[in-house]
């Protein structure tokens, strides 16, 4: 810490600085440093007036009782600012911790400020590491904190991992040192296998959740479902969709039938539509399911085949499907027993024609998450606005993620969900043709809107009817939908769209941008704009160091800025990494780069309580 | 920083006077999944009019993959196309199982450069100590053994062959313990 912060307690320098922890808005901790700098002793005075009336202890109990009650971590951050005997007693309180990078605070911190912690969410690699932005073996180790809340919290129940590096010698400490574990989490991570799940599974007795999320897992030839102890168990949700290993499909029969809490199950593609069949006969109590592979190997017209539309019909309670893995189109149909229960469907690995498609969606009244490939076509979402009233989220994939891809999906298909789904939320929306009108009116259709993420393709293509950029639609969404936290932008884009961007997007917190922009100014807008920004992502933009200068004020109070492709000098990041000592500044390179070259390949920067990590690969280099 | 990008298309002459960003000696491959060097963003192109590029990638044959674009993940690219995930191609992954453990693990045996560094590391995934190599008598001072599976299918002790010739032949390890183990003390 630097030494002009003398003036505040190493208390309050940690509450105006734990932004880490993820404060709801800058304006607190602007607020909160500049109050407790000029009139330090002003509140503490009040607490000493306080304390004369009831004794220090008496109050920080009462306040015990009532804070423990609050969840919110938004609310907690604000609560711990108040003083330093809230400051302490929420510390002693919080039982949830949530760090958004884990780079941002050391192990150590954590368990020297938060006592009794029994949940821990905690993200790694940036986002754009999950496109090949980043060489392997970049960090975000899950090993430090796993060591050190082993010995400060045996009580740890539940870990969530996103984009964490996690080895099989993690989940046997895991499993070894917290006797009442109850929920493993692990979305997008890597660097574990089969035998370091089947460790969980053998040694955590109180198991209930264990969800592997799209990560690598490798196949170490381990039947871990056996490993899942004998006797009922306390398993509640089950989901192994991305474990690419064949499954002892008998020994999951058993568990499944001995797990009499299951409700989420999600199998991998390696389990048969047969062997659902008899898992689904077995679990009528299933709430969402993620079936394995979606086809027959025998001929369809075999006497012997299983009745999947009864079996599905059995299942009264289930509200969310998805999986479809090698999808074979005409058994589809046998889901159509559940689709008016569903509240969410998730079709994004199936290549399903709008013919396929139609009939099923029809009777999905009550759908509010929808995930589907693009394959669906313009038609399809049509078919969706006409029956899905209450949907709420919707994602599009590309089927052919390439540029120069035909694309199926088009402004049609985006004007019709907008026109038949007010209550959108969140969309997600892989194209290759868009008009600024179909944006435009989505806009104002949709004002419930907190998630716009629209991916034209093919790089810097304009609006396909007029030729002009599509700066007209980014700019309605940001000024019509009021509620705007995140937007990722595409298309061809000038400064203009980014001056939009900056004066409306009060609400901001994540944007991504990519091939946009003509100048500096562009950044410029935004990083005097956009009050609430936290997270920025920016690729093969046009923005340099007159750019980067324009957000020192406001670097501290971001989660994180990511410039990768973008023209800037490695002396003007060293300047902003000098005037800024709590800034992590890391430039990454290829594996083969050699210092002498200014270009700054990647630059990833982010606010740190505890300096520079150390366990900093070749070719990152932190300035 | 701006350089004129290497471009093998010679039929879309606008590319050679375009500014772009590429670091020098750019390769135009995608890269994905594991691989260690990773293709570097070949081409950004800066757009010398102010406004209404019109697509100039529409009249050139298939271009390079730019790293990366559009964002989809690795996972969900190889899933739509129901690939199997191909193993390790680097690495030479063997399970290690010692009697009396219920699990195994699996070690990376081109991680090591000699028998030392790989006895140790086991010894460090097991916790256990595997005494001292004799060449004729084979290990004495401990009860644990490690033994492993050759191409022939024949149990060997670890340590008899040279160390290239036992990277190249070891199918799968496992530590013996107790009496099991006299019988492979004389090695081979």
């Amino acid at each position: 810490m630097t030494q002009d912060r003398t003036e505040m307690s190493e208390d309050d320098d940690d509450n105006s600085q734990s932004p880490p922890l993820d404060l709801r808005s800058a304006a607190i901790a602007d607020h909160c440093s500049s109050s407790s700098s000029s009139t330090p002793n002003k509140s503490r005075n009040c607490m000493a007036l306080n304390s004369q009336t009831f004794p220090d202890h008496v109050l920080e109990n009462v306040l015990e009782n009532v804070l423990q009650f609050l969840d919110s971590r938004c609310d907690r951050n604000a609560a711990s600012l108040v003083c330093k005997s809230w400051w302490r007693v929420e510390a002693l309180t919080r039982s949830e911790v949530f760090i958004g990078n884990c780079y941002a605070l050391s192990p150590t911190r954590l368990t020297q400020r938060f006592k009794r912690v029994k949940s821990l969410l905690l993200k790694g690699k940036p986002r754009f590491a999950d496109f090949n932005l980043m060489p392997p073996d970049w960090g975000a180790n899950f090993a430090p904190w796993v060591s050190t809340m082993a010995k400060a919290y045996p009580w740890l129940e539940k870990v969530d991992l996103k984009r964490m590096f996690v080895t099989d010698d993690d989940l046997a400490l895991l499993a070894d040192s917290f006797p009442g574990f109850k929920e493993l989490i692990l979305v997008c991570c890597e660097g574990f296998g089969t035998s370091g799940i089947a460790i969980v599974a053998n040694k955590c007795r109180k198991l209930k959740v264990l969800d592997l999320i799209e990560s690598e897992v490798t196949d170490d030839e381990v039947d871990w479902i056996s490993c899942f102890p004998e006797g009922v168990t306390s398993l509640e949700s089950l989901a192994f969709d991305c474990v690419e290993a064949p499954i002892n499909f008998e020994a999951l029969e058993g568990l499944v039938g001995r797990s009499p809490f299951l409700k989420k199950l999600r199998l991998n593609r390696l389990v048969s539509l047969e062997e659902l069949h008899r898992l689904l006969l077995g679990a009528p109590q299933l709430t969402s399911l993620g079936t394995g592979s979606f086809s027959h190997d025998n001929a369809p017209q075999s006497e012997q085949e299983p009745d999947y539309a009864a079996a599905f019909r059995a299942c009264k309670s289930v509200v969310c499907l998805s999986g479809f893995r090698d999808l074979m189109p005409e058994y589809l149909p046998s889901i159509l027993p559940v689709c008016s229960n569903l509240t969410s469907l998730n079709f994004s690995y199936a290549n399903i024609s709008p013919d396929m498609f139609k009939p099923i969606i029809h009777n999905c009244h009550r759908l509010q998450v929808f995930w589907a490939l693009d394959s669906i076509c313009d038609e399809g979402l049509q078919a969706v606005a006409a029956t899905c009233k209450e949907l709420r989220e919707l994602r599009i994939f590309p089927f052919d993620p390439r540029e120069e891809s035909e694309g199926p999906v088009s402004e049609l298909g985006l004007q019709a969900i907008s026109e038949g789904c007010r209550n959108l939320e969140s969309i997600l929306y892989f194209c290759q043709r868009m008009t600024n009108a179909a944006v435009i009116a989505m806009s104002e259709n949709c004002p419930e809107l907190t998630v716009f993420r629209l991916c034209i393709m093919g790089r810097h293509r304009p609006d396909h009817v007029t030729g002009k950029p599509m700066d007209e639609g980014f700019g309605a969404i940001v000024k019509n939908c009021k509620k705007l936290t995140r937007l990722a932008i595409s298309g061809l884009l000038t400064d203009q769209a980014f001056r939009y961007m900056g004066e409306h997007g009060k609400l901001i917190r994540t944007l991504s941008v990519a091939f946009a922009g003509d100048s500096d100014m562009a950044l410029r807008h935004v990083l005097e704009g956009c009050p609430r920004l936290q997270k920025l992502e920016i690729r093969d933009s046009p923005f340099g160091d007159v750019a980067l200068r324009c957000g020192m004020h406001r670097y501290y109070n971001m989660r994180f800025v990511w410039m990768s492709a973008c023209p800037l000098s490695k002396g003007c990041c060293k300047d902003v990494a000098r005037a800024m000592p709590n800034l992590v500044v890391e430039v990454i390179g290829s594996d083969d780069d050699d210092d002498n070259r200014d270009y700054v390949e990647t630059l990833y920067m982010y606010r740190s309580l505890d300096g520079p990590r150390n366990d900093v690969p070749k070719f990152v280099t932190i300035l | 920083m701006e350089k004129v990008g290497v471009y093998d298309d010679e039929l879309v002459n606008l590319k050679a006077t375009e500014l772009r960003l590429g670091l020098p000696g750019t390769e135009e491959k995608v890269s994905c999944g594991k691989s260690n060097k990773r293709a570097l963003p070949n081409d950004t192109e800066k757009d010398i009019e102010s406004t209404g590029k019109t697509e100039t990638e529409t009249a050139s044959p298939p271009k390079a993959q730019i790293v990366g674009w559009p964002p989809v993940r690795s996972y969900r690219k190889n899933n739509i196309q129901t690939k199997k995930n191909e193993s390790e191609g680097q690495g030479n992954y063997v399970k290690v199982s010692m009697d009396g453990a219920p699990y195994l693990r699996k070690i990376d045996l081109t991680m090591y450069k000699q028998y030392p560094e790989l006895m140790k590391s086991l010894e460090n995934m097991f916790k256990f100590s595997v005494g001292e190599y004799f060449e004729r008598e084979g290990y004495k001072g401990s009860d644990f053994v490690p033994t492993y599976e050759d191409k022939d299918g024949d149990w060997m002790l670890v340590g008899d062959v040279p160390w290239e010739m036992f990277v190249s032949s070891c199918k799968r390890l496992r530590i013996m313990k107790g009496s099991e183990a006299k019988g492979l003390g004389c090695g081979v």
